[in-house]
């Protein structure tokens, strides 16, 4: 049987539909969660997905981390499930504290949507094992607030400990250190702002590299089983 | 029940005082349309009943000074089973196959885009999406088609950003893609700029809904945001006057404002509600809010309706029945439902956090009623308001300069002869406004999201997978061209429509059927009503001839500051279908070694072109010939050719010629083009002429002759140009001139946001 990602769907969220699609796609079998159902229905992994949860009220992400879902997925979080958060679900993730540091308006100041050429920077995490190491990847970023800010400390001990996923090879929107995608310190949480499921198909996507992060978990979770 | 404080009008008030002063001039009426709401009701109207009166029969809504020239697409419009929905919906349907049909529509929303630039053009996209849920479709995607004043006039710095921010905004927060449009700056457009705005959206065929207030005990259901005092009075006011010249008159209030977040529920909990069978009737609420959701629903039913207007939402406080009635508040839906399953219809829209509250019934008899607490504000036959609007025969005359403009030929207008002339005219005309690459725009808006964009921009037409399994797919253009039509209406419409069609036709898709956007200036000037009459004319006999039906569409007059109209506008949107959007033909060069060549034939047509008007300021002579027998062959052409996969890229030639072609097919690929013009051609006239009909091709390396025999058995003139070379750096127009890559990227990008100062 293949592995259930669990995809969240909260009022606002846009990129659900596409997240199914890319574990679909890769071989995983899409569960859809609701955002006022604490119970996530028996799956392996976490999708939260991109869009304008709540509508954006207060901050991106800050009605979404206080759902009954995050609650569960911040528990299954701390026993290892890897969860993937996207665009508006790395916001979350920033909010819901799994993820160090905020996302805040681009540095110049417009909503911006291009192909952003990616370097992986780690391969131990849940979501970026498939992948070669020092990959180049091509994933689009669409996003107006998307700029990674953290102090000086956390950014120095995200570098140093290999929590920094994926960094920007042409910086769209100022953040710091380049910085695209970060992991908590255990690797099973991942955040980043460009989009994998919109990078899966060759007739849709300016390329396929999103699906190795379905195919890491994958191989993650595999991994699990046989331990 | 509570009792209210304040005097209301009522029908009972109404009968008492006959004689009552009312303000029917100040919102709009005649005199004799007073008259006719007098007679209509036996007696005065109401303060409520003035106000829908006054709304419903508008210019925006009644149609009254178009409708005896719109009829000639119902009249002219061939016959396809594929329409299952046309003129007079929310949006014209059209059938995919067995199972899947499409609907689409495009729209203005330029007044209050030049009001208030973001606001404005967000709640255009916002209402051309409930037009498309009112169908019972997903809405899937969006275009624009946006006019400008001058690039370098200081107000175009406020309007531009602004515009494009709120259609970013709120299509990007509606989750929607936009895969396309296009961008026109001209001086004409200072004072009122254009926002047109197109959304399409895909169905089930069995999903099809209707706008009936059908079934007497049904109950109506108001759905979505709370009512406010946003945009009262925008249809009546705004979109059915002239600008004054002063600038004084602050319309600001009457623009409404967008909640996109909103509107995304709207659509998860309406197809929610389809699927499972629970809606009777619906109707979207737009311009004229509540007036106009009532009174079409109720007038496209059998029976009446009886609506408590105390149970609508408010999100002000204070507001009077009249006010309730015309707010033009956003993200609302009427729905008409069973009774016996008006509760789960409730319970579905509060899982999703979406207000919905029952306001009225369905009724046998024969009229709409509106109470407030308890006392009756309307009572009127409601196909009074919805069908029954005042028709004009607003007087007609042709331009006095019309025969003046067409001696004054560009084609006499001094020209570039040396080389390096015509080497700078084509970086100088890529730099130019119209022509540049619009990517400051473009980047502003997700293009990606659903995972089905298949072309987005700066393709010629927006393309859109429906179906995972068949790859079945659709492709959208959406064009005009205000000089031409300005030059000749009727054939400048044809123009127009004739460019949409080829836009569509080489993504390889087959052209199905026509929306069209009618931009013009007050209709109240007779040299305006015959532009718009030889535009109509000419959409209408263009479809005729093309075999494709206008399914619907929006006209906007009032375009016009003062005296000033803009150039009649008509903007075409054609829809085509594609059996496997993985076959589609996209722009570029294709491969090092492929053959360039053009198809169609260039002769000496620059009257209109962007050239005269970039290096000349000029406009006149008469538009490029239009021979839509020639288009429909090249359609089918290039449907033929992307089937069989014998094209490796294709592109439309039109404003620009081809010298703007090639720059954006180099500039776009990467690849270096070498190109030899035909023997005897004049390198500057086959560089720019925007003769129509043709369309640049490039051709697999072994495949030449057969695409040479596919286009000779259908009479159709193709040239080879030259061929694509990765080495070549840029443009090599051999016996002329070289321009490099970084020339073409340096004159072509970045254009758009250095002109805006940022």
């Amino acid at each position: 049987m293949s592995a259930r990602i669990g995809i969240v769907t909260f009022p606002g969220s846009l990129d659900d539909r596409d997240a199914a699609r890319a574990a679909y796609l890769a071989g995983a079998e899409p569960v859809a969660l609701w955002h006022d159902d604490a119970h996530i229905h028996g799956v392996d992994a976490v999708y939260l997905p991109g869009g304008f949860s709540y509508g954006d009220a207060l901050r991106c992400g800050a009605i979404a981390r206080f759902s009954q879902v995050m609650e569960t997925v911040k528990a299954a979080a701390a026993q290892g499930m890897p969860v993937l958060g996207v665009c508006n679900g790395f916001q979350v993730l920033c909010e819901s504290h799994l993820l160090p540091g905020a996302l805040v308006r681009n540095a110049h100041l417009r909503y911006r949507n291009r192909p952003a050429r990616l370097r992986v920077e780690t391969t131990r995490t849940a979501w970026t094992n498939a992948y070669a190491p020092d990959a180049e990847v091509v994933m689009p970023a669409k996003h107006g607030e998307g700029r990674y800010v953290a102090d000086e400390a956390t950014l120095d001990a995200l570098e140093q400990n290999g929590r920094v996923v994926f960094r920007y090879l042409d910086n769209p929107n100022g953040s710091m250190r380049d910085i695209a995608g970060i992991a908590n310190e255990a690797g099973n949480v991942v955040g980043l702002m460009p989009h994998p499921e919109h990078a899966v198909e060759a007739l849709t996507g300016p390329s396929t590299d999103g699906l190795g992060m379905i195919a890491s978990v994958l191989a993650h979770l595999s991994e699990g089983a046989r331990r | 029940m509570n009792q209210l404080n304040v005097a209301v009008d009522t029908v009972g008030v109404a009968d008492a005082t006959p004689d009552e002063k009312q303000p029917w001039a100040e919102l709009g009426l005649k005199e004799d349309e007073y008259q006719r709401i007098r007679e209509i009701l036996g007696r005065r109207p109401t303060q409520s009943e003035l106000a829908m009166y006054s709304i419903m029969w508008s210019e925006h809504c009644s149609y009254k000074s178009s409708r005896v020239h719109l009829r000639q697409f119902g009249e002219k419009n061939p016959r396809t089973p594929r329409l299952l929905a046309g003129i007079g919906e929310n949006a014209g349907v059209v059938a995919i196959d067995d199972n899947i049909a499409v609907t689409f529509k495009v729209e203005s929303h330029n007044h209050p885009s030049y009001v208030e630039p973001k606001q404005g053009a967000a709640t255009g996209v916002g209402g051309i999406i409930r037009d498309i849920i009112a169908m019972g479709a997903r809405p899937i995607a969006v275009m624009d088609s946006l006019r400008f004043g001058a690039i370098d006039h200081p107000d175009t710095a406020r309007v531009l950003p602004g515009v494009v921010d709120g259609i970013g905004h709120y299509g990007n927060c509606v989750g929607l893609p936009n895969i396309g449009g296009e961008t026109f700056f001209d001086p004409c457009y200072q004072g009122n700029p254009l926002v047109n705005a197109l959304s399409v959206g895909v169905m089930p065929r069995s999903r099809l809904q209707s706008m009936q207030a059908s079934g007497t005990g049904n109950i109506v259901i108001l759905l979505g945001a709370k009512t406010g005092r946003d945009g009262i009075g925008g249809v009546s006011v705004l979109a059915s006057a002239t600008f004054s010249e002063s600038g004084e008159d602050d319309a600001r209030p009457s623009v409404q404002v967008g909640d996109p977040f909103t509107e995304k529920l709207l659509i998860e909990v309406c197809l929610e509600l389809f699927d499972a069978g629970l809606v009777v009737g619906v109707q979207d609420l737009g311009g004229a809010g509540l007036t106009c959701a009532l009174s079409e629903t109720a007038a496209a039913g059998d029976g009446g309706m009886h609506v408590d207007l105390e149970l609508v939402p408010l999100r002000a406080k204070g507001m009077e029945p009249h006010d309730i009635l015309a707010s033009e508040s956003q993200e609302r839906m009427l729905l008409i439902v069973d009774p016996a399953k008006a509760d789960e219809v409730l319970a579905r829209a509060r899982r999703w956090g979406l207000l919905a509250t029952a306001i009225g019934t369905v009724t046998d008899t024969g009229r709409l009623v509106v109470d407030f607490h308890g006392q009756t504000v309307v009572d009127v036959p409601p196909k009074s308001l919805a069908d029954e609007g005042p028709v004009y025969h607003r007087p007609i005359a042709e331009p006095n300069d019309l025969a003046l403009i067409a001696v004054d030929r560009a084609e006499t207008l001094p020209r570039p002869t040396t080389d390096e002339e015509i080497r700078q005219t084509v970086l100088d005309m890529a730099a130019s406004p119209n022509l540049c690459d619009k990517s400051w725009i473009t980047e502003q808006y997700d293009s990606s999201v659903f995972g089905n964009t298949v072309l987005g921009a700066p393709h010629d037409a927006g393309v859109v997978r429906l179906d995972e399994r068949t790859g079945v797919g659709i492709a959208i253009s959406l064009d005009g061209n205000g000089r031409f039509a300005r030059l000749d209406p009727y054939h400048g419409a044809q123009l127009a429509l004739a460019e949409a069609y080829r836009n569509v036709a080489v993504t390889g898709a087959t052209p199905i059927a026509v929306s069209d956007c009618l931009n013009f200036g007050s209709p109240e000037d007779p040299h305006v009503m015959w532009q718009f009459e030889r535009a109509v004319t000419g959409i209408a006999d263009g479809c005729q001839k093309l075999g494709i039906p206008v399914t619907g569409g929006n006209v906007s007059f009032y375009n016009q500051t003062g005296r000033e109209a803009i150039h009649p506008t008509p903007v075409i949107g054609v829809l085509g279908v594609l059996e496997d959007v993985a076959r589609r033909i996209p722009l570029g060069l294709g491969r090092t070694g492929d053959t360039i060549a053009l198809i169609g034939t260039t002769g000496e047509e620059l009257s209109g072109s962007e050239w005269a008007a970039v290096k000349h300021g000029h406009l006149g002579g008469v538009p490029p010939k239009v021979d839509l027998d020639h288009e429909m062959k090249l359609a089918d052409l290039l449907s033929r050719l992307a089937e069989t996969e014998q094209l490796a890229a294709a592109h439309d030639l039109s404003e620009g010629g081809l010298a703007q072609a090639l720059v954006e097919a180099i500039s776009h690929s990467g690849m270096g083009a070498q190109i030899l013009l035909p023997e005897g051609a004049d390198p500057f006239t086959y560089l720019f002429s925007e003769s129509s009909g043709r369309v640049l091709v490039v051709i697999p390396r072994g495949q030449e002759l057969a695409v040479r025999s596919a286009c000779e058995s259908r009479g159709l003139p193709i040239t080879p140009l030259g061929v694509t070379d990765a080495n070549t750096d840029g443009l090599h127009l051999r016996d002329h001139f070289d321009i490099s890559r970084a020339e073409i990227d340096a004159a072509w990008k970045g254009r758009i946001g250095a002109r805006l100062g940022e």
